[in-house]
């Protein structure tokens, strides 16, 4: 560690510039603006897609100053929680704004997350060297998710209670410890104010650190590494006489002032729903919600809230009778990896081994179809952290693979779009055959990328970035 | 072959799942309730004939200033039991007694318009066709049956002002069975009028719905008001952005 050398300036410098000198000398003020942001360079040929990252971290601030809002009025308890959110819409002065805010928010939250991961899928971000970011962004999107399930049991609406109801139910599928472990999460034997109190805790302190922690370390990996683009070719590769890449500008001004466009037009969109439909035809707001919680009445349909929706589906989907098409597929799977794939050959036989057991837990008589369902609930969230060991391919972004992946691609999309509107609806006999095809689309993209991302005539990647000036 | 058979055969049926959970007819549509006289209509009705069951305790007396109402008008036309006017519109009426008078616990008011809504109409479509659903059925322990919520609790609050109606039925051959009869509901039958016309007893109970429709968000209307400005003022402030960035950016080759 270098001695102390204290910066001296000029009698007549700023006030400000020896202010900001002062701080140096004892904080890497000036050196932190430069390497995240100021002097950082970002390739110039970034496109509408790129938007969404800073648009994810304005509205995780917005949802913190709207949530420590709505924290000094609400009361966690189970017979005030619903009387205080319509004292927060009623009583106090801006609460409807505040509360509107925080409702839109969590949704535009989940939109804008999804649209940032849509991005990564289709220009290959999570390639290395940028695996671990992706694996930092998948823990932020499991960690919302927790976020978002804690706080919908916040309002003890009758959809708040009974959602929470089912989803904790579900981890009682888990042979031997399920019923204690549901027992454990609830602190009670159903869903009551034991649960509503540690839910508050959840949502409003435990799980924002976790976020907050998992963000800094998802920007420190990306900066680390440097951004991808559109193009998916790495700009460092081509540096210029200054040391910085030829294809890259300094995020400050190009970045500043092209993300401030971006924000306000979001911002337009957001007031456009939080001042004229909050509720969003009850995928915001469900109108179920407005009934306060009754332990004794169950609605007629409970859903998840709509972003939750396209894994619900996938739940749905393992009936009884799927189970035996599961079985065949997971058979053929091994096969077709025992006679396509080049892993080593103890690889395969350890995937054999695992399809086995899977096959023979899969039969009626050992675990049950709800036990499958919950397996592939969770699955169908967890493959997603898998995608840098599954794309092969050997350019990074769709705009140099052959022309038919990018069918794939809308296929999958499709499919996820499908799964989750077949989750808002209730269960009906041609719904569950769209969602069982929808299923096996779905995991078909992931489980087979290894094979299909090589396939084709890709087209040759240029040198530098595709850049029209305007 | 059977599947496209069972697939068109689900499909027909969708229509009708829009309201086979809620009782079986068709919603009216609430008329547009926004003048500041029929919202005060609406809440006379309101205190007078709901809020002895049920209560509004999210409900201010004195939110009623928002349309309109003055103090004195609130002290002197609508509290009845000793209330003051800051208080919340809570009732007597102890849930436990509800419980065994009428089978269930009347809800509480205050958000009703907002959680009736559902894909076959908005809350206040909802609200409006049910009260003007009920009709005299003498196997119900009160005595009053309803079309959209069929053996619901509840007697008909204003049945002096509509009058007793019993209900029309026809008899016509059944679809499924062309040997069989069927009944099927053909409207009201106005068995003894009641101090208001039909045509009256429409616009109150559309003047108490959208009372309701009111009650269930106050802030509704401010919040559009002040949507307009914002809006108006994020447009100009894009339109701006978008100018700046591009001046930054035609630097850039």
């Amino acid at each position: 560690m270098a001695a102390f050398k204290e910066t001296t300036f000029p009698v007549d410098a700023p006030a400000a510039e020896k202010a900001v000198g002062w701080i140096d000398d004892r904080f890497p003020l000036t050196k932190l603006w430069n390497d995240q942001w100021g002097a950082y360079y970002a390739p110039k040929n970034l496109n509408f897609w790129y938007i969404f990252g800073i648009l994810a971290t304005l509205i995780l601030v917005m949802q913190i100053v709207t949530g420590i809002f709505l924290t000094m009025h609400y009361k966690p308890d189970a017979n005030l929680a619903f009387g205080s959110v319509e004292y927060i819409m009623r009583e106090v002065p801006w609460g409807w704004l505040v509360r509107y805010m925080h409702s839109t928010g969590a949704s535009a939250f989940f939109i804008v997350i999804y649209l940032h991961m849509t991005r990564a899928l289709i220009y290959g971000s999570y390639r290395k060297p940028r695996e671990l970011l992706w694996l930092f962004g998948f823990a932020i999107f499991l960690a919302l998710m927790a976020e978002a399930f804690f706080g919908y049991l916040l309002p003890w609406g009758q959809m708040s209670y009974w959602g929470a109801q089912v989803i904790v139910n579900l981890f009682g599928a888990i042979p031997l410890i399920g019923p204690d472990l549901s027992l454990w999460i609830r602190g009670d034997y159903v869903v009551s104010d034991a649960t509503l109190n540690r839910f508050f805790a959840f949502h409003v302190i435990a799980i924002p650190l976790v976020i907050l922690g998992l963000v800094a370390a998802h920007l420190i990996a990306l900066h680390e590494v440097g951004s991808n683009n559109p193009d998916g070719i790495e700009v460092k590769d081509t540096l210029g006489p200054d040391g910085h890449p030829l294809d890259a500008v300094p995020s400050h001004p190009y970045y500043t002032f092209h993300d401030l466009f971006g924000v306000s037009v979001f911002l337009l969109i957001f007031s456009a729903v939080v001042f004229f439909a909050p509720e969003m035809g009850g995928y915001f707001l469900e109108y179920n919600n407005f009934i306060p919680a009754d332990s004794l009445k169950t609605p007629l349909h409970i859903a998840p809230t709509w972003y939750f929706t396209p894994f619900y589906s996938v739940l749905r989907a393992i009936t009884a009778d799927f189970m035996y098409v599961l079985m065949a597929v997971v058979a053929a799977y091994v096969v077709f990896v025992f006679l396509k794939s080049r892993l080593a050959f103890k690889t395969k036989a350890i995937i054999a081994v695992v399809g086995l057991l899977m096959i023979i837990g899969m039969l009626p008589a050992i675990l049950d179809a709800k036990f499958w369902g919950v397996m592939l609930f969770g699955a169908s969230v967890m493959i997603l952290a898998a995608m840098p060991w599954l794309d092969h391919s050997p350019v990074k972004s769709i705009r140099y693979r052959p022309t038919w992946h990018k069918y794939v691609y809308a296929l999958f999309a499709l499919s996820f779009v499908t799964l989750g509107y077949l989750g808002t609806q209730a269960p009906s006999p041609v719904g569950g055959v769209v969602s069982q095809v929808c299923t096996l689309i779905y995991f078909s993209f992931f489980l087979l990328m290894p094979w299909w991302s090589t396939m084709g005539r890709f087209k040759p990647v240029p040198q530098r970035v595709t850049f029209h000036p305007h | 072959m059977n599947f496209l058979k069972r697939l068109i055969a689900v499909l027909a049926v969708l229509p009708g799942l829009a309201f086979a959970s809620e009782g079986g007819i068709p919603l009216d549509k609430a008329p547009e309730r926004n003048s500041v006289t029929s919202l005060q209509n609406g809440a006379k009705l309101f205190v007078n004939y709901c809020l002895n069951c049920h209560s509004a305790t999210a409900m201010r007396y004195n939110r009623l200033k928002d349309i309109g109402l003055t103090d004195d008008q609130i002290k002197n036309n609508l509290l009845f039991s000793g209330e003051k006017v800051g208080d919340v519109m809570a009732i007597a009426l102890r849930p436990a007694d509800a419980k065994i008078w009428f089978g269930a616990i009347p809800p509480d008011l205050s958000v009703i318009a907002r959680a009736k809504a559902s894909p076959a109409g908005t809350g206040s479509d909802y609200l409006y066709t049910y009260l003007r659903s009920f009709y005299k059925d003498d196997t119900r322990p009160t005595g009053w049956n309803n079309m959209v919520l069929p053996n619901v609790a509840m007697p008909h609050a204003m049945w002096q002002l509509q009058g007793v109606r019993t209900l029309k039925m026809v008899q016509e051959k059944d679809p499924h069975d062309q040997t069989k009869m069927i009944n099927k509901f053909a409207g009201y039958e106005m068995v003894k009028p009641g101090s208001m016309s039909v045509n009256d007893f429409d616009i109150a109970t559309a003047d108490l719905v959208g009372y309701l429709g009111w009650m269930a968000e106050p802030a509704q209307g401010t919040r559009k008001r002040l949507g307009v400005w914002v809006l108006l003022f994020l447009s100009i402030f894009s339109l701006l952005c978008w100018r700046l960035s591009a001046s930054y950016w035609k630097n850039v080759k």
